[in-house]
C-alpha cells in the first residue's frame, strides 16, 4: 500500500529536519516539563518560591487526582 | 511542519485536560471531599486525644483558598494545563518518530504515541506508586515520595524510549511481531527491577519509626487501645485510584484521537509516503 521507494525505511510522511525545528521541540520540551513541575511537584517536596503555598494550594486536588504525591 | 504538529499537539492535550476536567468535577470530587471529611474528623479526634493527655495541641493551618475554589476552579486549571503540557510531550515525540516508525500512518502513529505517553508519564508509575487521595500520606516524607515518584516517571519514560528503539533493531531480524514481542518482555523485566529496587512508602523511615507498614491511616485508638477514629475507608481509596486512571485514560485517549486526523490531514493523509521535497536545507541560523 506504499508508493515509496524503499519500502523498508518508508514511513510516515517525513523527518522533521534542521536545527532550528530542534529548538522548537527543545522548547516545547523545557517549557511542558515547567509546567509539569509547578502542577505536579512544587511548593512540595521543594519549592522556588520560597514558602509561598498559593500555586500548590490552588491546583491541589489536580496534583492528588494527577497521581502525584501529596501532603 | 514542527510548530503545526506542536501547536495540534498542545490543543488536543487541552482539549483533553477540558473533558478530564469534566469527569473529575462529577465523578472524583465527591471523593475528594469526603477524603478531606475523614482527614479533618481525624485531626479533630487526634486533638481532642492530645488534649485529653495533656499533650500542645497544633493550631489549625489556615486556608488560603476555599475548598470551592480548589474544587471547581484549582483542580479544572491543573487537569487543563496539564494536558496541555502533556500535549506538547507528546507532539514532541511525535514528531520525533514520524520517517522513523517504519511502515505506519499518521493517525496510527498518533495513538501509538499516546499510548506511549499514557503508559511512561502515568500508568507504569502508578503500579508502583498509585494516586492517593488527601489524608493518604505522611507530612514528613513529601520529599522522598516526590522524588521516588518523579524516579519512577523518568524510569518508564526511558525504558519505553530504549524499548522502542531496541524493538526496531531487532524487526530486521525477528519480523515486526516477534520483534515488539521481545522489546515488550525487556520493557517490563528493566521495569520490575527498579519497582523491586525502590521501596513501598511504608518502608521509608519515618514510617518505620511510626511502626506503620503504610502510609494509609489506620485507625486512631486511645490510650486504652480502643478505636476512637476508623481506618481510612477502602472502598473510597480503590474509587479514587480507578476515576484517576479513568481520568488519565480520558486525557491520553482524546490527545491520541484528536491529534490523529489533524496530523492526517497535516501530512497529506496518504500512507507511508516520504516526502522527497523536504528542505533538509532550510536550515536558518
Ligand atoms: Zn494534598
Amino acid at each position: 500500500m506504499s508508493t515509496a521507494s524503499q519500502p523498508t525505511t518508508a514511513a510516515t510522511p517525513l523527518v522533521i529536519p534542521g536545527s532550528r525545528a530542534v529548538l522548537w521541540l527543545v522548547g516545547t520540551v523545557l517549557l511542558a516539563l515547567a509546567v509539569y513541575y509547578f502542577i505536579g511537584v512544587d511548593q512540595g517536596a521543594v519549592s522556588v518560591f520560597g514558602n509561598d503555598t498559593h500555586i500548590h494550594e490552588f491546583v491541589h486536588d489536580g496534583r492528588h487526582f494527577l497521581g502525584f504525591p501529596c501532603h | 511542519m514542527e510548530k503545526q504538529i506542536i501547536g495540534r499537539g498542545i490543543l488536543a492535550g487541552a482539549l483533553g485536560g477540558v473533558l478530564a476536567f469534566g469527569f473529575a468535577r462529577i465523578f472524583a470530587e465527591p471523593q475528594i471531599q469526603q477524603a478531606i471529611d475523614y482527614e479533618s474528623g481525624r485531626d479533630a479526634a487526634q486533638q481532642a486525644l492530645d488534649k485529653a493527655a495533656g499533650l500542645p495541641v497544633e493550631p489549625e493551618g489556615m486556608e488560603v483558598f476555599s475548598r470551592a475554589v480548589q474544587a471547581n476552579i484549582g483542580i479544572g486549571a491543573g487537569i487543563i494545563f496539564f494536558g496541555a503540557a502533556m500535549g506538547a510531550l507528546f507532539a514532541v515525540a511525535y514528531a520525533l518518530y514520524l520517517g522513523r516508525a517504519g511502515q505506519i500512518r499518521p493517525r496510527t502513529l498518533a495513538l501509538l504515541v499516546a499510548g506511549g505517553g499514557f503508559m511512561g508519564m502515568y500508568l507504569v508509575p502508578f503500579v508502583k506508586y498509585p494516586a492517593n487521595p488527601p489524608a493518604i500520606g505522611h507530612e514528613d516524607t513529601i520529599q522522598q515520595r516526590s522524588s521516588f515518584y518523579l524516579l519512577m516517571v523518568a524510569a518508564s519514560v526511558l525504558f519505553l524510549i530504549l524499548a522502542v528503539w531496541l524493538g526496531k533493531r531487532l524487526q530486521p531480524r525477528f519480523g515486526t511481531w516477534n520483534a515488539t514481542l521481545i522489546a515488550g518482555g525487556v520493557f517490563i523485566v528493566a521495569t520490575a527491577i527498579v519497582m523491586l529496587a525502590l521501596p513501598q512508602f511504608g518502608e521509608l523511615a519515618t514510617n518505620r519509626q511510626l511502626h506503620q507498614a503504610t502510609e494509609t491511616p489506620a485507625p486512631l485508638t486511645d490510650a486504652s487501645g480502643k478505636i476512637v477514629f476508623p481506618d481510612f475507608p477502602a472502598d473510597l481509596l480503590f474509587t479514587f485510584r480507578l476515576y484517576s486512571v479513568g481520568a488519565q485514560l480520558i486525557l491520553w485517549a482524546t490527545i491520541g484521537l484528536v491529534f490523529a486526523p489533524l496530523a492526517e490531514r497535516l501530512l497529506g493523509g496518504a500512507p507511508a509516503r516520504r516526502t522527497t521535497s523536504t528542505p533538509r536545507a532550510s536550515v536558518i541560523g
